[in-house]
């Protein structure tokens, strides 16, 4: 709702030479939202509906076979999470065959906008009711890939981005859709769906990749799938976010014996249950990869069998200078945490009642607040009880 | 691109801005080589081609002919504005937008508020309206003023229930010197009560600074840089506190290095709404972080480096030193000590070649050394913007909101209550129409309301965060 950001981007894009935004395809009004989730909602959304709807439309026209929306958001500020709150229900009621899946960016813990809790769990809520899947970035968790991982001194936002968006890249770029098979997969958005949101009360994926290194450490490296594989498994049992500091004690239950990691609600979640997992197999020899370890019924949920749970995506194409590398995308315990963590500050907050005055003068009432907050409590009740 | 309109009022008010405009202009010379009016330089100036005869038409875009500052003058003398006129920035300011009368307030509120507010209300509606059509897309109006004497402090604040009325949807930042303890004005207490309620209920955001506290800020640059501690490395006269007339004359009149610590502290508030960076932050979103609760907008503000350094690679330790500094007591714009009470809210405002990395190490660093309040234990909003401050490299604009505010209306109710025991002055306020003497009760107790907001808060400060327990779900 600002022009500075979208000036940029374009500018950047057409310096790149290789390809542009196309020339209608932006938006943008002169004020923004103020970090205000209601202004975006309320204000901006129903002022400015006509116009997005239009242009989303227009690409769509262009597209030969859609198969849907990829809407990517932050939930801190007011309207990348207000107004995308409501284009994403838009998009529901106006297309609703296609697939909506929206990449949201977590905040940062200390702060970037001081509302963002409010801002985090209305977004949450209501994307809960209207998109297909949610895939979470976290920008603690990536500015902790750049420090330890990457060696970058002085981390800027373009540093972060970078990481991101090579974590998209490697879930997105085309893969082979069976063993042998030359032809590519030709519904990476619906076949992602498919195989990680069985159910609709749990939408939350998260992504894990490996290796991630500075590109001149890579020269030095070389890797073996079992190594690559067995690294990404532990990350996932032990929900670490990064290669380094992986906890090793962290192990899956023996079968038969109660699950280690079904705890009550306040405890220590040691162990991360799955309800399904994706891995993405790119680079040499990826056909070779051995990937029993995720089969094991230990690292899944009851009421799915592994072979359900557990799907994989392999192409022989190396990916971002990285010979080998894998990814994952994983439907589980992973942002139940942090997601505890926003609801209880934006509660405490909600408490004291303050900045509420700045919600209630746009429209979104203690109610709204209340409704996200039964929904939210909801979602985290059910991921813990996994 | 938003713009703002800057509306200065009285005699404080006007030297201000004075020194604001001086210093936009230099700073948009500074990063607008090519001369080309763009959205930045809109934000406060429009492009008038002085050879069209009349209104002075605006031109949107190409190159720059004539700026006019985005300003209506107001003062009920013609001293300040006058001489205003005759400076260098005469042709900055369009004729048709002034205020003005002879005879002056006679630090009178009343006076201010009541008897030039009624006379010249439609004049002053009717330079707002035009001032506003001017823009494209009008976000905030900002209001300089003193609180201690009678056009600045009356009309100032009437000002606002005129603007909240007529204009709903722009932003009311008000930037208020308080006067000091050793004030030469007698009445400035009835004056500044009397307009505190005023802003307290009409205002959206208000930044008070008070005189004291940026001599002080003056007097310890001018020993820091003329102990010749610091040697070669610090220029001799930094432009926060000079303005360029200054430097060429090196005779300043006594508040110009002061008005230019206020004037810096304006671009930088809306340095980040003007100029590109990693992590914008507009105007909006500073009453919507910084006001969790629509009586407490008061916010505490600090402004660091003070001095430049001649050396352009500045290592990490000095930035560092810049964000310890802007915590510290001494650098704050009003007595105050934000450190030991407690915190509300802070933005931390940041200009020029600095990391996100960077701020959050600060933010972690000095974290534990500060006080919030239970709700908000991680209140911090941030904002990067990349183009540094005129002949800085960087530079840190800290905004809190926070209770340390509190001594200071404290100070101001003891100083009014002095007075009022013994009804010193009052005949020249109540002979004024309007006036009587609930007005006066009703300033001071809307004060005391605010003082006891504030010392509530300051209770909870040594409890422990206490959690509230949230809703539990039947499965």
């Amino acid at each position: 709702m600002e022009p500075k950001v979208i000036n940029q981007t374009l500018s950047k894009a057409a310096q790149s030479g290789r390809w542009k935004y196309g020339q209608h395809a932006c938006f943008c009004q002169k004020q923004g939202s103020g970090n205000n989730w209601a202004y975006g909602y309320s204000v901006h959304g129903p002022r400015h509906e006509e116009s997005i709807m239009n242009l989303i439309q227009k690409q769509v026209e262009k597209c030969d076979s859609l198969s849907g929306f990829f809407i990517i958001m932050s939930m801190a500020g007011g309207t990348g999470s207000g107004l995308g709150a409501f284009v994403t229900q838009n998009l529901q009621d106006q297309y609703p065959n296609s697939l909506k899946m929206n990449q949201i960016i977590w905040p940062y813990g200390t702060g970037e906008v001081i509302v963002q809790n409010y801002n985090s769990i209305l977004t949450l809520s209501h994307l809960y009711r209207s998109s297909d899947a949610l895939l979470v970035h976290e920008n603690d968790a990536i500015h902790k890939i750049c420090v330890k991982r990457m060696n970058i001194k002085q981390i800027s936002f373009s540093n972060i981005n970078q990481v991101l968006a090579h974590q998209l890249g490697s879930i997105f770029q085309p893969t082979y859709s069976a063993e042998g098979s030359f032809h590519c997969r030709r519904n990476p958005l619906g076949d992602l769906m498919e195989d990680l949101v069985p159910h609709p009360e749990f939408k939350m994926l998260g992504v894990r990749n490996i290796p991630q290194m500075s590109e001149n450490s890579l020269a030095y490296s070389t890797f073996t799938w079992a190594g690559l594989l067995k690294h990404l498994r532990q990350m996932l049992i032990s929900n670490a976010k990064m290669e380094e500091g992986i906890n090793w004690q962290v192990r899956p239950p023996l079968s038969g014996l109660p699950a280690l990691g079904k705890m009550s609600f306040n405890k220590e979640l040691h162990f991360n249950t799955s309800i399904a997992n994706l891995v993405i197999l790119r680079g040499k020899d990826a056909q070779s990869a051995d990937l029993a370890g995720f089969k094991d019924p230990a690292l899944y949920t009851s009421w799915l069998e592994p072979d359900n749970a557990f799907n994989v995506w392999k192409t022989q194409r190396a990916f971002n200078k990285y010979e080998k590398s894998a990814a994952l995308v994983s439907n589980s315990q992973f942002l139940v945490k942090p997601l505890d963590v926003i609801v209880g500050k934006a509660w405490n907050m909600f408490a004291s009642k303050a900045y509420i005055h700045q919600y209630t003068k746009f429209g979104i009432e203690e109610e709204d607040f209340l409704d996200s907050f039964t929904l939210l409590e909801q979602v985290i009740t059910s991921y813990y009880n996994l | 691109m938003t713009q703002s309109v800057v509306v200065q009022v009285g005699q404080c008010g006007n030297q201000i801005g004075c020194c604001f405009w001086d210093l936009a202009l230099r700073e948009h010379a500074a990063v607008n080589q090519k001369g080309i009016y763009d959205e930045a330089i809109s934000s406060f100036f429009r492009n008038v081609d002085t050879r069209v005869i009349g209104d002075g038409g605006s031109i949107s875009k190409g190159k720059i002919r004539s700026l006019k500052a985005r300003a209506v003058l107001i003062d009920m003398e013609e001293g300040v504005v006058n001489e205003i006129l005759q400076g260098p920035l005469r042709d900055v300011f369009d004729s048709k937008q002034l205020i003005t009368d002879v005879s002056g307030s006679g630090n009178n509120w009343a006076v201010g508020h009541n008897v030039f507010g009624s006379l010249y209300q439609e004049q002053i509606l009717e330079k707002l309206r035009k001032s506003a059509e001017q823009c494209d897309c009008l976000q905030c109006f900002f209001i300089i003023h003193s609180m201690g004497g009678g056009t600045g402090s009356g009309l100032g604040t009437f000002l606002l229930k005129v603007l909240k009325d007529e204009f709903p949807e722009v932003y009311r930042f008000v930037t208020s010197v308080y006067p000091s303890g050793e004030d030469d004005v007698i009445t400035s207490p009835y004056n500044s009560i009397l307009a505190m309620k005023e802003l307290n209920e009409h205002a959206d955001c208000v930044l008070p600074i008070d005189n004291q506290s940026l001599f002080d800020i003056i007097s310890k640059i001018d020993v820091i840089v003329n102990s010749g501690k610091l040697g070669k490395t610090v220029k001799p006269k930094s432009l926060v506190t000079s303005s360029a007339r200054a430097l060429k004359n090196r005779q300043e009149k006594p508040f110009d290095a002061m008005n230019n610590i206020v004037a810096n502290l304006l671009l930088n508030l809306t340095s980040s709404a003007r100029f590109e960076g990693s992590l914008n932050m507009d105007l909006n979103e500073i009453s919507m972080n910084l006001v969790p609760f629509p009586q407490l907008h008061y916010l505490v503000s600090s402004l660091t480096p003070l001095y430049t350094l001649a050396d352009v690679n500045i290592p990490p330790r000095r930035l560092d030193q810049m964000f310890s500094d802007a915590f510290s007591k001494d650098h704050q714009l009003i007595q105050a000590d934000p450190k030991h009470s407690l915190y509300l809210a802070c933005a931390l405002m940041v200009r020029g070649n600095v990391q996100i990395s960077d701020l959050r190490r600060n933010i972690e660093r000095l974290k534990p050394s500060l006080q919030f309040v239970s709700w908000n234990q991680e209140g911090w909003k941030t904002s990067l913007c990349s183009v540094p401050p005129v002949g800085h490299s960087h530079s840190l604009l800290a905004l809190a909101n926070n209770t340390c505010v509190k001594p200071t209306f404290v100070e101001l109710r003891e100083r009014f209550m002095r007075l009022y025991k013994k009804k010193a002055h009052l005949h020249h306020y109540l002979q004024v129409e309007g006036m009587e003497e609930s007005s006066f009760t009703e300033a001071v107790s809307s004060l005391s309301a605010l003082i006891q907001e504030y010392n509530q808060l300051d209770a909870t400060k040594s409890m422990p965060v206490q959690d509230f327990p949230r809703l539990s779900i039947a499965m």
